[in-house]
C-alpha cells in the first residue's frame, strides 16, 4: 500500500506467520493503524474520526430502533412514540439518532470545509475527493428518508416537495415521481420503500469510507501546508510523520470526546431544539403546514432552489433558449445539484500551483466569503421566500457559483502565492521550537 | 436600476438585520416552569392538579390517545399512589375487541390501558401538544431565542389558556371564534389589517375559553384562577409529551460530567504522549 517508506508489519509467532500467509488480516490492520501521518496536522484533521464514530452510533442506535418501529403510516407515529415512552431507554436512543444525523451534517460540513482550505482536493487526491461527495450525497438521501420514518406532518409534506423536485424533470418528471413514491401521491409505499433504503444505504456509506480511507491511505494525508511527505528515505519520511496509532488516534479521541460533551448536553437538555415542533403531529395530508422547512443541514441547497424563481433573468434566458423546457422549477433543481456538482469539481476548477490556502494570499478572502456565504444560505434557507430574503438568497447562490466557477479558475492565474515551507519538518518546528527556547521561533521556515 | 435598489437593500438588510415586519404576531408569556434549567424537575403537586384540570375540563373534547394510565404512577411523573393510579383507570372505559365472543364490549379501564381518543373530531389529540407547538421563535430566524428561552411549548399552551381576551373594537361583532392574544392560526378579520399587516395580536380560535377561573377547586389548596390554572395544565401537558424528562435531564448530566473527565484525561494523555515531539527535541 502507501507510497510513504516506512517499516511494514513483520509476522514473529508462528501462528501470525501462518495466519498471515493465509489471509494477510493483521497486517492490513497493522498497515492501517500504523500508517505514517504528517506530524502538523492541525485540529480541522479531526473530523474523520467524529464522522467514523457518528457513523456506527447512527448504524447502532438505528438497528435498536428499527427492533420497535412499525413502517405503516397507521402505525409509524404512534410506534415511535412507543420507543419514546415504553422502550427502555427508547427515547436516549431515538434522541441520540435524532441529534446524531445533525452532528454527522455538522462533522460533514467541517470537513468538506477544511478540504476546501487547505486544497484536498487537488491532484492526487481528486479520488477521494469524488468519492466523499458521494458520501455526501447518500448521507443528504439517508437523512432525508429517515426523517420520512416518523410520519410526522414535517415527514410527510417534505417528502411531497422533495419527491416534486424530480416531478419537475421535463418530459419523464411526472412518471419518475410516481416511480420513487410507488404510487401517485405519499403513502404506504413511499414509506414502505424509504425505510428500506435508510436502513440499506448506511452500509453503502460505510463501504465508501472504506474506499476513502484505502484512497487517502494510498496518497498519504494532505495537511496545513500542502506540502507532500519526502518519500526520498525511510530517515527523511519518519522526519515529516508519526505512526497514526498512537499519536493521530489520541488526538482525535481527545477532541472527539470534547465535541460529544456539547453532543450530549443537547441530547440531555434540549433535544428538540434542532428540530421542527410540527414533526409532533401526526402525518395529515389535508392540513398542509404553513412553513414546509427541511432540517438545517438542508437548508443551504433548498436556499439555492428556491433562490431561482421565474422573475430572475437568467432563468427567463434558459427557459427561453431551451424552448421551455427548463423552467424556474427544473431550473432550481439543477441549480441545487448543481451547487454539490461544482463542489465536487473542484479538483478540476482550481488553477492554483499552490495547495494550501495558508500560502494563498487572494483565495484566503474569498474562501471567508465562502464559509460567510454558506451560512447566509442556511438562515435564508428557513426564511420565507419574500422580498428581502429572495434577492438574499439570489446573491449568496450567485457567490456559491461564482467562487467553484470564476473565482478558483482565475485565482490561479492572477494571485502570487506566498513560499509554503520547503517539508514539513520545517513547519513543524516552526510550531514547537527545540528545547523550548523561544528564540528559536522566529527563524523562518525556509 | 431598479434592480440594482433592490440589490443594495437586501445587502442592507443582510448586514443591519433590521426589518419593519413584525416577528411574532402573538403573545406569548415566558412562565417560570419548575422543569426549566439543568436541574428543573416536575412539580408533582402541580403535575397532580393538571391532571386534575385534564380529567375535569379538557378530556371532554381532546384526548391523550399515546399516555398510558400506569404512566401516572411514575416517579418523573404525577406519582399517583398505585392504589389511586388503579382507581383512576377504572373511572376510564374502553372498547375490548377480544371481549363477548370477539365482537367486543366496553370495560373498565386497567393501568395497561391508554387514555381515550379525542371525543370530539375537531379537537387534536394533547398527548404531544407542548412539543407539537413552540412559543418562541427568532429573532429573524437565528433561533436565538429558543437557545436561550426553551421552545416554550408550555408556555405557548398556558398562554393560550390565559390569552382569551375582549375582541378589539377593530372586529365586527359576528366575527367567528374567540379572540385569543396567543392563537396565531386562526381567522383574523380583514378590518383588523392594515397593509396587510396585523394590528391586534393573535386571531380567533374556535375553541371557547375552557378555563374561567374557580371552575374548580384543589385538595392542595392551590390558587384556582385563570393564571394558575393554566400554568398548572400546561406543565401536565409538558409531562404527557416529554414523561421521561427527568430520566434524560439526569442522563445528559451524567454524560456530561463522565465525558469532560475523559476528556481531561486524554487531554493529558496526548500532551504528554506529543511532548518528546514537541518540545523535547535535540536542537538540530
Amino acid at each position: 500500500m502507501g507510497g510513504i517508506p516506512h517499516d511494514h508489519y513483520e509476522p514473529k509467532s508462528n501462528f501470525e506467520k501462518g495466519l498471515e500467509k493465509r489471509l494477510p488480516i493483521i497486517g492490513l490492520l497493522h498497515g492501517t493503524l500504523m500508517i505514517p501521518t504528517p506530524k502538523n496536522l492541525n485540529w480541522m484533521w479531526i473530523w474523520g474520526i467524529v464522522l467514523t464514530f457518528t457513523l456506527a452510533l447512527q448504524i447502532i442506535t438505528g438497528i435498536v430502533l428499527v427492533m420497535h418501529y412499525t413502517p405503516h403510516v397507521d402505525m409509524a407515529f404512534a410506534s415511535v412514540e412507543h420507543i419514546m415512552r415504553d422502550v427502555n431507554g427508547g427515547h436516549m436512543i431515538r434522541y441520540f439518532h435524532m441529534n446524531g444525523a445533525s452532528l454527522f451534517f455538522l462533522a460533514v460540513y467541517a470537513h468538506i470545509f477544511r478540504g476546501l482550505y487547505y486544497g484536498s482536493y487537488k491532484a492526487p487526491r481528486e479520488v477521494t475527493w469524488i468519492i466523499g461527495m458521494l458520501i455526501y450525497l447518500l448521507m443528504m438521501g439517508t437523512a432525508f428518508m429517515g426523517y420520512v420514518l416518523p410520519w410526522g406532518q414535517m415527514s410527510f409534506h417534505g417528502t411531497a416537495v422533495i419527491t416534486g423536485l424530480f416531478g419537475a424533470i421535463p418530459f419523464i418528471g411526472e412518471s419518475i415521481q410516481t416511480w420513487l413514491l410507488g404510487a401517485g401521491a405519499v403513502g404506504q409505499p413511499a414509506l414502505n420503500r424509504f425505510f428500506s433504503l435508510h436502513y440499506l444505504l448506511p452500509f453503502v456509506i460505510a463501504g465508501l469510507v472504506i474506499v476513502h480511507i484505502w484512497a487517502f491511505h494510498t496518497t498519504g494525508n494532505n495537511n496545513p501546508t500542502g506540502v507532500e511527505v519526502r518519500r526520498t528515505s525511510k530517515e527523511d519520511a519518519a522526519k515529516d510523520t508519526l505512526p497514526f496509532w498512537p499519536y493521530f488516534v489520541i488526538k482525535d479521541l481527545f477532541a472527539l470526546a470534547l465535541i460529544l460533551v456539547v453532543f450530549m448536553a443537547v441530547v440531555g437538555f434540549m433535544p428538540n431544539y434542532l428540530g421542527h415542533p410540527d414533526n409532533y403531529i401526526p402525518a395529515n395530508a389535508l392540513a398542509t403546514p404553513a412553513h414546509i422547512v427541511p432540517e438545517w443541514y438542508f437548508l443551504p441547497f433548498y436556499a439555492i432552489l428556491r433562490a431561482f424563481t421565474a422573475d430572475v433573468w437568467v432563468v427567463q434566458l434558459v427557459n427561453f433558449i431551451s424552448f421551455g423546457i427548463i423552467d424556474a422549477k427544473f431550473f432550481g433543481v439543477l441549480a441545487m445539484f448543481g451547487a454539490i456538482a461544482v463542489m465536487a469539481l473542484a479538483p478540476w476548477l482550481d488553477t492554483s500551483s499552490v495547495r494550501s490556502g495558508r500560502y494563498r494570499p487572494m483565495f484566503k478572502w474569498w474562501f471567508a466569503l465562502l464559509v460567510v456565504d454558506f451560512i447566509v444560505l442556511m438562515w435564508v434557507g428557513a426564511r420565507p421566500a419574500t422580498f428581502p430574503y429572495d434577492w438574499i438568497s439570489l446573491i449568496a447562490s450567485a457567490y456559491w457559483f461564482a467562487y467553484f466557477l470564476i473565482i478558483l479558475p482565475l485565482l490561479g492565474v492572477i494571485e502570487k502565492p506566498d513560499v509554503p515551507p520547503a517539508t514539513i519538518e520545517d513547519d513543524f518546528n516552526a510550531h514547537y521550537p527545540a528545547n523550548g527556547s523561544s528564540d528559536a521561533a522566529s527563524q523562518p521556515a525556509e | 436600476m431598479n434592480t440594482f435598489r433592490k440589490i443594495t437593500l437586501a445587502a442592507m438588510f443582510a448586514l443591519t438585520a433590521s426589518t419593519g415586519f413584525a416577528e411574532s404576531e402573538r403573545h406569548v408569556e415566558d412562565y417560570d416552569f419548575s422543569f426549566e434549567g439543568l436541574f428543573g424537575a416536575f412539580d408533582q403537586n402541580q403535575l397532580q392538579r393538571g391532571l386534575q384540570i385534564y380529567t375535569e375540563i379538557c378530556a371532554a373534547c381532546h384526548g391523550l390517545e399515546h399516555v398510558a394510565f400506569r404512566t401516572l404512577h411514575d416517579e418523573g411523573g404525577p406519582a399517583l399512589p398505585e392504589d389511586q393510579m388503579r382507581a383512576y383507570a377504572e373511572f376510564y372505559e374502553v372498547f375490548d375487541e377480544t371481549l363477548f365472543d370477539g365482537e367486543g364490549d366496553f370495560r373498565p379501564a386497567t393501568p395497561a390501558d391508554k387514555f381515550p381518543r379525542s371525543a370530539m373530531a375537531t379537537a387534536p389529540d394533547l398527548s404531544l401538544m407542548a412539543k407539537a407547538r413552540a412559543g418562541f421563535e427568532g429573532p429573524y430566524g437565528t433561533g436565538l431565542a429558543q437557545l436561550f428561552k426553551g421552545m416554550g411549548g408550555a408556555e405557548y399552551i398556558a398562554s393560550l389558556m390565559a390569552g382569551y381576551a375582549e375582541p378589539p373594537a377593530c372586529a365586527p361583532d359576528d366575527f367567528d371564534g374567540y379572540y385569543n392574544t396567543a392563537f396565531a392560526s386562526g381567522g383574523y378579520p380583514e378590518e383588523c389589517k392594515d397593509h396587510g399587516h396585523n394590528t391586534v395580536p393573535g386571531s380567533w380560535i374556535s375553541m371557547p375559553p375552557p378555563i374561567l377561573g374557580g371552575d374548580l377547586d384543589f385538595a392542595d389548596g392551590h390558587a384556582n384562577d385563570v393564571h394558575h390554572m393554566s400554568e398548572d395544565v400546561a406543565a401536565f401537558l409538558m409531562w404527557t409529551a416529554e414523561p421521561k424528562m427527568m430520566a434524560r435531564k439526569q442522563a445528559g448530566l451524567t454524560g456530561v460530567i463522565f465525558l469532560t473527565l475523559l476528556s481531561v484525561l486524554l487531554y493529558l494523555t496526548n500532551k504528554r504522549l506529543w511532548a518528546p515531539h514537541k518540545y523535547g527535541r535535540k536542537n538540530d
